[in-house]
């Protein structure tokens, strides 16, 4: 008989489906707003449950899909770091729901709302799936969806230029998921393997031999670029701004905080569960990596100094951000990758706090967008500019705020590392600079007098609630970093 | 290596090469075309050299299809079932992007009255937010 918790990760994707497909029943967008609250809210409480329940066994198990063992059934394998991502992806999708839906309802015709709903639990239950998953093509097919879906909320807003935007996103993304389908239908052809553990042995054996090195080098290579390509990896950003600036303010802080870490977490899943990191090592992946990361901190930090627009300037720094989960994962050691992971947390609390607190402000002024129009806004909500100001001094690294905690485990992850390590700590110091160079203008603007008199803003309770969460999210991940790295190390060392 | 060993490796190989030359023709296609709708095509030449790629590999000489017959039950008589359910998900997954794609294209068409990307991004600059 199965322990009943080891049902909870199949329930909480189903229920995310099951959610999305009957949205379109719903009422009107109200309703549907709440039934998505709903179940996300659900879904963490469960999750954290299962964390508690994973981390104090030390335990991870394998849930047979429709009870079929290994070589022909679909599984699902969890652990107490997939089930940490599920609570805190899928709690973060609850409040960022919930803080821009006064915007939210304003962008998207009233007759298409619930089908935005629908796009957002698919995007939930994709995002689940990607961390919960053992084989490699489920984890393909539900890329493709989560693609899909983060295309829909893009053009939700349906503006001329987010349709543009849209279809720049689609098309990369596409070329993206065409690599990594070619690297998987390779990967399987060597092996003859879909599900993780089968193909770690079959792949374990063959470089035991020394065999397909080649190939090998050639798979992982497709994997990471197509993924990268996804997440906005170095090189492959051009299609991020426009696509998350332009978008509603819920649909931004989704697809910045929780959507490019979906295709993450998967591939390193892959990298853990199928090769493992000392393979990947000396298959020289990772210097490549490194190299796109550290690149991607300056350029993303470089790009977004020059930005006026608020919303593509935070998209900017996201760039930077996943620079440095790049960098973590380049420095192919295990401190390394607990600090991408951890990084994986932290900027998925923070960003969406940023993207809401900056869309409250423009909403205040009457949906002004730039930087200028924008001063002394958070004189009119306090809260929205405390918020942006927590979030930008974590950005930067402040400590007792999560971007602090997270700087701090990459530098350590680095010590033992030689060239990387001085390349690392160098890029660290440098990257806070930058992002101190326009996240601190923007605070000071956004704190400034301006020229008429700052009457305070009609409060709004749903955005009130989820900043404050939020914020308390980006407080508890700096002073208690201690308990959530114990977690990630556990379920990375059980991978 | 001499002409007839070449070629008859070549034979051997014709479905993977295939794959390839197609795979890279879809890829750039994609990647360097300014017509949305060609890109579409791109993307399906693309998708469809993988699925080539895949069966091919589950395809073995001188056997029939996976459907039980009457008289053979040895799994040795049958190709490799596996290869062909991935190529059927993948075609769902694919078609559904282009649906998807090609409501994008249409609907783009009538706010800029052009499919050519290149000016629909030129005009795209100049919209304000």
């Amino acid at each position: 008989m199965l322990p009943i918790y080891q049902n909870i990760p199949f329930v909480c994707i189903f229920l995310c489906m099951v959610c999305g497909i009957t949205m379109p029943l719903q009422k009107n967008g109200r309703t549907a707003l709440w039934t998505a609250v709903a179940a996300c809210l659900t879904v963490s409480l469960l999750c954290c449950c299962l964390t508690l329940i994973l981390y104090t066994g030390e335990e991870s198990f394998v849930y047979q899909m429709g009870h079929f063992p290994a070589p022909w059934g679909n599984e699902l394998y969890v652990g107490p770091l997939e089930a940490m991502l599920g609570m805190t992806f899928s709690a973060v999708m609850a409040l960022s729901l919930l803080g821009g839906r006064r915007t939210l309802m304003e962008d998207v015709l009233p007759p298409k709302q619930p089908f935005y709903f629908t796009m957002m639990c698919m995007i939930m239950a994709s995002l689940l799936a990607l961390s919960f998953t053992n084989d490699v093509f489920t984890g393909y097919v539900f890329i493709e969806i989560s693609t899909l879906a983060a295309c829909a909320i893009v053009m939700a807003r349906d503006t001329e230029k987010t349709i543009a935007a849209t279809i720049r996103y689609l098309v990369i993304s596409l070329l993206g998921s065409g690599l990594f389908l070619i690297g998987l239908a390779m990967l399987y052809c060597i092996t003859g393997h879909l599900l993780m553990p089968q193909l770690r042995q079959k792949v374990f054996m063959l470089l035991v031999m020394n065999r397909y090195r080649v190939p090998f080098t050639v798979v992982v290579g497709l994997l990471t670029i197509g993924m990268g390509i996804k997440s906005a990896m170095f090189p492959f950003y051009a299609w991020l701004p426009q696509a998350h600036g332009g978008a509603t303010t819920s649909s931004s802080a989704v697809l910045s905080g929780l959507v490019l870490k979906g295709y993450i977490v998967f591939l390193l899943r892959i990298f853990y569960r199928v090769f493992t990191i000392q393979e990947i090592r000396a298959l020289n992946i990772t210097n490549v990596m490194f190299a796109f990361g550290v690149a991607g901190m300056m350029v993303g930090s470089l790009m977004a100094i020059r930005e006026e627009h608020i919303k593509r300037m935070l998209a900017y720094s996201s760039i930077a951000q996943i620079g440095y989960i790049f960098m973590g994962l380049g420095l192919g050691t295990d401190g390394g990758v607990q600090a991408a992971v951890f990084q994986i947390m932290v900027h998925a609390v923070t960003k969406p706090l940023l993207f809401l607190c900056a869309g409250r402000l423009s909403e205040i002024r009457g949906h002004e967008k730039s930087l200028y129009r924008l001063r002394g806004a958070a004189r009119q909500d306090k809260l929205a500019g405390i918020g942006f100001t927590l979030g930008g001094l974590s950005m930067i690294g402040i400590p007792l705020l999560g971007g602090f905690a997270a700087k701090a485990f990459f530098a350590a992850g680095a010590l033992t590392m030689g060239v990387k390590m001085w390349v690392a700590l160098l890029a660290l110091a440098a990257s806070s600079v930058l992002n101190a160079l326009y996240y601190i203008p923007a605070i000071l603007a956004l704190w400034s007098r301006g020229e008429q008199d700052p009457s305070p803003a009609a409060p709004d309770r749903g955005f009130m609630t989820s900043a404050s969460a939020l914020m308390a999210g980006v407080l508890a991940l700096g002073t208690m970093a201690g308990p959530v790295i114990a977690v990630i190390r556990m379920g990375l060392s059980m991978l | 290596m001499d002409l007839h060993a070449f070629l008859t490796k070549a034979v051997s190989l014709r479905f993977e090469i295939a794959a390839v030359i197609l795979f890279g023709i879809g890829f750039m296609n994609l990647m360097l075309r300014h017509n949305l709708i060609k890109k579409i095509v791109a993307f399906n030449v693309m998708d469809s050299s993988v699925f080539l790629f895949l069966a091919s590999q589950g395809y073995i000489d001188g056997r029939i299809a996976p459907i039980a017959r009457e008289g053979i039950v040895g799994a040795e008589h049958y190709v490799n079932p596996i290869p062909a359910g991935l190529v059927l998900t993948g075609i769902v997954v694919s078609v559904s992007v282009s649906a998807f794609f090609l409501a994008l294209v249409q609907r783009l068409y009538k706010h800029y009255h052009t499919v050519d990307f290149d000016e629909i991004m030129i005009m795209a600059k100049k919209k304000v937010d």
